[in-house]
């Protein structure tokens, strides 16, 4: 892509590909290159290649799932209910998706409009989150087409699960009214854009409230299972507020990640406001996620002292315990310190990264590898399990990058306004030209 | 109207949510189960080992064909637990000096609260006066949280069905013997009289008669009694409990009391952000121009309230 920039081809940034003539949706869709052009693209990236691979695998074994039923794909047994779909997939994909109330309540209720660069990434990586954390979902379930049942069919509001998928639901169509706004301008429907912004308060308070519930109610599934989860951690008091604290860092590092992902493979789409404030948000974000870490790990130990738990540290369970605390706390915690400080970018993103791999380490640890500490075997995912959490991801990667291609995401859309006047100058440059030509 | 449309949501399933948690609240620790509910003492000193209730179970709720037939002993060799094929087993747990190992029998032990019931989010179980615990699989979505939230490890689930997959557990034979008031069908047959059928109340009087009558023969503890707020099942034996394979660490509170503490603090959620966070914003952006029109959001959101 950045060669073609360079042999001249333009990128869709607006509504007009030149004076008096819009981008069809076609061109739109090919970002403004031939076909040729696009495929050609495509095809130089090694990446397409191994996602290629990885779906020619995955996608039929995605399908027999559906034909052959779970235990064809999963080793999830009467003991050990959840696997990696739930495991990795919801438990560890939700948390790293609260960036969109975080940076939609910084901007719009806090009013911190320095932080607006990098707001849509924030929403839009809230999205994909949930909505990927829901195709997981459907991979797990026995039954997936009556997934609506608890909505319409049959209640049980006393339950947890109720809550989360309740406010799964609505939350996701709050972000998908919060993302609209971006499809919306590049679509060139300016008053679906303009009614969205009429209620954005009203959809960032929802989003708040919605989060911090459903964040806190995947943590408080476990309180189910006192004696199956590890007590480590497990704790009735604390469960909710460890998973709904640990995901706001969680989701601060996820924007870090995924912006120093696309500023590495896709700077080309970045406008000038995006790059020139990326490192300022970066320090910002990771200011924030320093102190969603500091309470978490307060929280974590409180929560250790509470129960008086010490003596598992001298355990097996406790050494790795400590290792997930390490990787996912202590360590990115005296990264960011140190890096913040000094302004040294690197650091700030590996420390980023670290926290993210530390948050799926964590719920992992919860779902699965210490889950059922009392029964004598552990249970291994199947291979297909591996293959269709890998595959599903990789999805969700590539839906991610469709998007980050096309909408307004890192750059902002010029408007027919800001368009205007060049376009007058340079109606009136040729106006003076037929002009001058005509004596 | 979007908004509109997205705050009624909100409210109901808020107003659901603490309607959940408020009945729950009351519900906790005060619930000790239905007057009449019906249970089984299972007298672990009297079990033999002979599978027969296996076999009764296989034929009454037309399970499939077994691999191992329910005369073969071998089965001992291996601990086993319910599942899709058999809605209750039978374990043997070798003491080293011991000629007559103890046998235990595991099903359901269908709880005056069971976790399964209040985890589940489409009300699949219910709880009967008679004391089973049913389910509906008419309405299962296959989340399996059940199976996760039951402290004894007793669900079972048809992960090999691709189509109509579903929770398999003991229901204490209700729909065809216990709604009617006949006792289920493991029960019948035990030729040692080992499993007895009874008012629940009735049976732990009885259980308590058996312990002063011959206190050698038993630990003085009826599990069941008190576990997870009791079940319906009720057990004697004669080794330590954690001997013939029961978790003695699960406590006397139901399930939900652990869940309790989150679902207290959802109305909260619910009440207080609201306000909070519109105020943050009143006062975060007052006496700022930003260029935009946040400001006319906020009065609106004001209005509302």
């Amino acid at each position: 892509m950045k060669k073609l920039i360079a042999n001249g081809a333009t990128t869709v940034d607006s509504m007009q590909k030149a004076p008096g003539r819009n981008w069809t949706i076609m061109e739109k869709l090919f970002l403004g290159l031939t076909p040729q052009q696009y495929i050609g693209q495509a095809m130089r990236n090694p990446l397409n290649w191994i996602f290629g691979i990885i779906f020619a695998i995955g996608i039929p074994i995605i399908l027999g799932r559906f034909v052959f039923g779970l235990s064809w794909v999963t080793h999830s047994s009467n003991d050990y209910a959840w696997g990696l779909f739930l495991g990795f997939g919801l438990f560890g994909m939700v948390p790293l998706s609260s960036s969109g109330f975080q940076l939609g309540t910084a901007c719009e209720v806090f009013g911190r409009h320095d932080l607006e660069p990098i707001e849509r990434l924030g929403l839009l990586n809230g999205l994909l989150g949930y909505f990927f954390a829901v195709v997981f979902l459907m991979c797990d379930l026995g039954q997936p087409w009556r997934l609506p049942y608890p909505m319409v069919v049959s209640f049980g509001p006393a339950a947890v699960l109720f809550l989360v998928a309740w406010h799964v639901s609505t939350y996701l169509s709050v972000q998908i009214a919060e993302v609209s706004t971006s499809f919306f301008e590049w679509i060139g429907f300016p008053a679906g854009k303009r009614a969205i912004k009429r209620i954005t308060l009203g959809l960032t308070v929802s989003g708040i409230i919605l989060s911090t519930l459903h964040q806190g109610a995947l943590g408080a599934l476990f309180t189910y299972a006192p004696g199956k989860v590890h007590p480590l951690w497990y704790s009735s008091s604390f469960q909710w507020l460890h998973f709904f604290v640990s995901s706001l860092p969680g989701g601060l590092c996820m924007v870090i990640t995924v912006s120093t992902i696309a500023s590495l493979t896709m700077s080309w789409r970045f406008d000038k406001r995006f790059k020139d404030n990326l490192d300022r948000i970066t320090i910002s974000l990771a200011k924030g996620a320093s102190m969603g870490l500091a309470t978490y790990l307060t929280i974590k130990l409180i929560s250790i002292a509470h129960d008086n738990k010490w003596s598992y540290f001298a355990t097996g369970w406790g050494q790795w315990y400590l290792v997930e605390m390490m990787i996912g706390v202590i360590i990115p915690m005296a990264l960011f310190a140190y890096a913040i400080r000094n302004k040294h970018m690197t650091i700030i993103r590996f420390s980023a990264f670290l926290v993210v791999i530390g948050i799926f380490l964590n719920r992992l640890n919860t779902a699965l590898i210490t889950f059922n500490w009392k029964l004598p075997y552990r249970e291994i995912p199947h291979w297909r399990e591996f293959v269709i959490s890998l595959t599903v991801y990789c999805i969700y990667i590539v839906v991610y990058r469709f998007i980050l291609y096309r909408l307004p995401i890192f750059y902002q859309w010029r408007t027919q306004e800001e368009l205007a006047p060049a376009y007058v100058t340079e109606r009136e440059q040729s106006l003076r030209r037929a002009e001058a030509i005509a004596p | 109207m979007k908004r509109r449309d997205f705050l009624k949501g909100c409210l109901i399933s808020g107003a659901a949510a603490s309607l959940g948690a408020a009945s729950k609240s009351w519900a906790v620790g005060s619930f000790e189960g239905y007057p009449d509910a019906m249970g089984v003492l299972v007298d672990t000193t009297r079990c033999i080992g002979c599978r027969s209730c296996e076999a009764a179970c296989n034929k009454e709720q037309k399970l499939p064909e077994p691999d191992v037939p329910f005369d073969d002993q071998s089965v001992f060799e291996h601990k086993r637990r319910p599942s899709e094929m058999a809605y209750t087993v039978v374990n043997r747990y070798e003491e080293a000096d011991s000629k007559n190992p103890p046998f235990r029998k595991m099903q359901c032990n269908h709880c005056n609260e069971p976790a399964c019931l209040t985890s589940c989010f489409v009300n699949a179980y219910t709880k009967t006066k008679e004391g089973a615990v049913i389910y509906n699989g008419k309405v299962c979505v296959g989340c399996r949280t059940c199976m996760v939230a039951c402290p004894f490890n007793m669900p079972g689930y048809s992960y090999s069905s691709a189509f109509n997959p579903l929770i398999k557990k003991c229901i204490l034979c209700y729909d065809t013997r216990l709604k009617f008031g006949k006792p289920p069908a493991c029960v019948e047959i035990c030729p040692q009289e080992a499993l007895t059928f009874g008012l629940r109340t009735d049976l732990i009087k009885l259980a308590n008669e058996r312990i002063r009558e011959t206190p050698d023969r038993y630990v003085d503890h009826i599990y069941g009694e008190k576990e997870v707020g009791g079940t319906s099942w009720l057990y004697l034996s004669k080794s330590s409990f954690e001997q013939i394979g029961f978790d003695t660490t699960l406590g006397n509170e139901p399930i939900i009391s652990n869940v309790k503490e989150f679902l207290g603090m959802v109305p909260m959620v619910l009440t207080i952000w609201p306000a909070l966070f519109s105020g943050i914003h009143l006062l975060a952006t007052r006496n700022k121009d930003h260029g935009d029109d946040h400001h006319n959001h906020s009065e609106q959101e004001d209005g509302k309230k």
